[in-house]
């Protein structure tokens, strides 16, 4: 069923939610310390485990991958509700801050490539592009 | 009849969010095909028309929450919330494969640990040096610079204010956005010719869309294996920023 899938997703998110505030209470921090990470890693190991044995059948994965596609969505709507208006005239903050992450990111490139070359297969690769859920 | 619309899209605000962000996808896409020929992935598109509607919104009605302070559109803000939001990006961890790592190699995982790293460090080196000064502040602005989804989610677990939160998003997408373009103009000169070095690439940028429509762009062929290393990326960001990276910061500061 649909519902199992969303009650797995939500029970990550509560279990991974807790687990980071416990942390930042432990470290005297008034924060969530990773919960969402914690719960993306307790979602890929619980759902490896389920898939190996064959308890994760096409309709509980609906469940999930219904929110992995709502996703870029959310985010739209996310970003139609920040206060744009304040942050407009530091908006050279940003536009800086993302220019020089995107050139360092490039300019390593080559450096971590290092000289080794392998050939390009041959063939369309639109097939195999990632999912439209996971574009972020 | 403009009552009725306002008295309905008043009482079933959610609804109408669906609705408006649907109708929003639908035309970024629509734009992306007809005007740049997918070079501008739609997503990144629609992300830009959030951010102008916001403005937009906010400057309406002097509120803080951009287009949700607008009545009728007031559903975006439960849509973008905090809650929803990190149940569809927990969501895009499924189908996340460990052993797609282990073919991009020792260098794709250093790609992707440096990749986070030096986007992280740009992003606060220019947060200080335009005065920001909250360890809050710094980390979220440091974070947009290496997804706009880490930068929100880190600031929102910080309890960083929506304007700075608002930063770290355009800072995301800002980098998105010029990886779309800059990518397949440098592609010649960085090496950007073959599997690994497309694996390397898709570690060290990260932001998805803007791998994959820069590779696309570049090489068609080469767009599976940047995204193989950059899904990993965005995952990683959101461990690291609120965590290690945010008590980094706070030890500086």
């Amino acid at each position: 069923m649909v519902i199992y899938g969303v009650g797995l997703l939500a029970g990550c998110m509560l279990v991974g939610l807790v687990t980071g505030d416990v942390l930042g209470t432990l470290l005297g921090i008034d924060a969530n310390l990773g919960g969402v990470g914690i719960a993306m890693l307790l979602l890929i190991l619980v759902t490896g485990i389920l898939k190996q044995r064959g308890h994760l059948p096409e309709s509980t994965e609906q469940g999930i991958t219904f929110w992995n596609a709502m996703y870029i969505p959310i985010v739209v709507a996310m970003a139609a509700s920040q206060n744009v208006a304040a942050a407009f005239s530091g908006g050279l903050v940003a536009l800086l801050a993302g220019a020089l992450a995107m050139a360092l990111g490039l300019l390593l490139v080559p450096v971590l490539t290092g000289h080794r070359r392998e050939p390009l297969p041959s063939g369309d690769a639109s097939t195999t592009s990632p999912a439209p859920g996971r574009t972020h | 009849m403009n009552d009725s619309i306002m008295t309905v899209f008043d009482k079933y605000h959610l609804i109408a969010a669906f609705a408006v962000i649907g109708l929003t996808m639908f035309l970024a896409h629509w734009v992306s095909k007809r005007f740049t020929r997918g070079r501008l992935h739609g997503s990144a598109i629609a992300i830009l028309v959030g951010l102008a509607l916001a403005w937009v919104g906010g400057v309406m009605t002097g509120g803080k929450h951009g287009l949700a302070d607008v009545t009728l559109f007031s559903g975006l803000g439960l849509m973008g919330g905090g809650m929803l939001r990190d149940l569809a990006i927990i969501a895009t961890a499924y189908g996340v494969r460990f052993q797609e790592i282990k073919q991009a190699g020792v260098r794709g995982v250093i790609a992707l640990f440096a990749g986070v790293l030096i986007s992280f460090v740009a992003g606060a080196v220019v947060a200080v040096s335009f005065g920001y000064t909250s360890a809050v502040d710094i980390t979220t602005i440091a974070a947009g610079a290496v997804t706009y989804i880490v930068g929100p989610v880190t600031g929102a677990t910080l309890g960083a204010s929506s304007e700075v939160i608002a930063l770290s998003i355009a800072a995301g997408l800002v980098k998105s956005i010029l990886t779309m373009i800059f990518t397949p103009l440098t592609a010649k000169w960085i090496g950007l010719d073959n599997p690994r070095s497309a694996m390397i690439f898709g570690g060290l940028i990260g932001t998805t869309s803007g791998v994959a429509a820069g590779l696309a762009a570049t090489d068609a062929r080469l767009v599976p294996y940047g995204a193989m290393t950059a899904t990993f990326y965005t995952g990683l960001g959101i461990l690291l920023a609120p965590t290690v990276l945010f008590l980094a910061v706070r030890a500086l500061v």
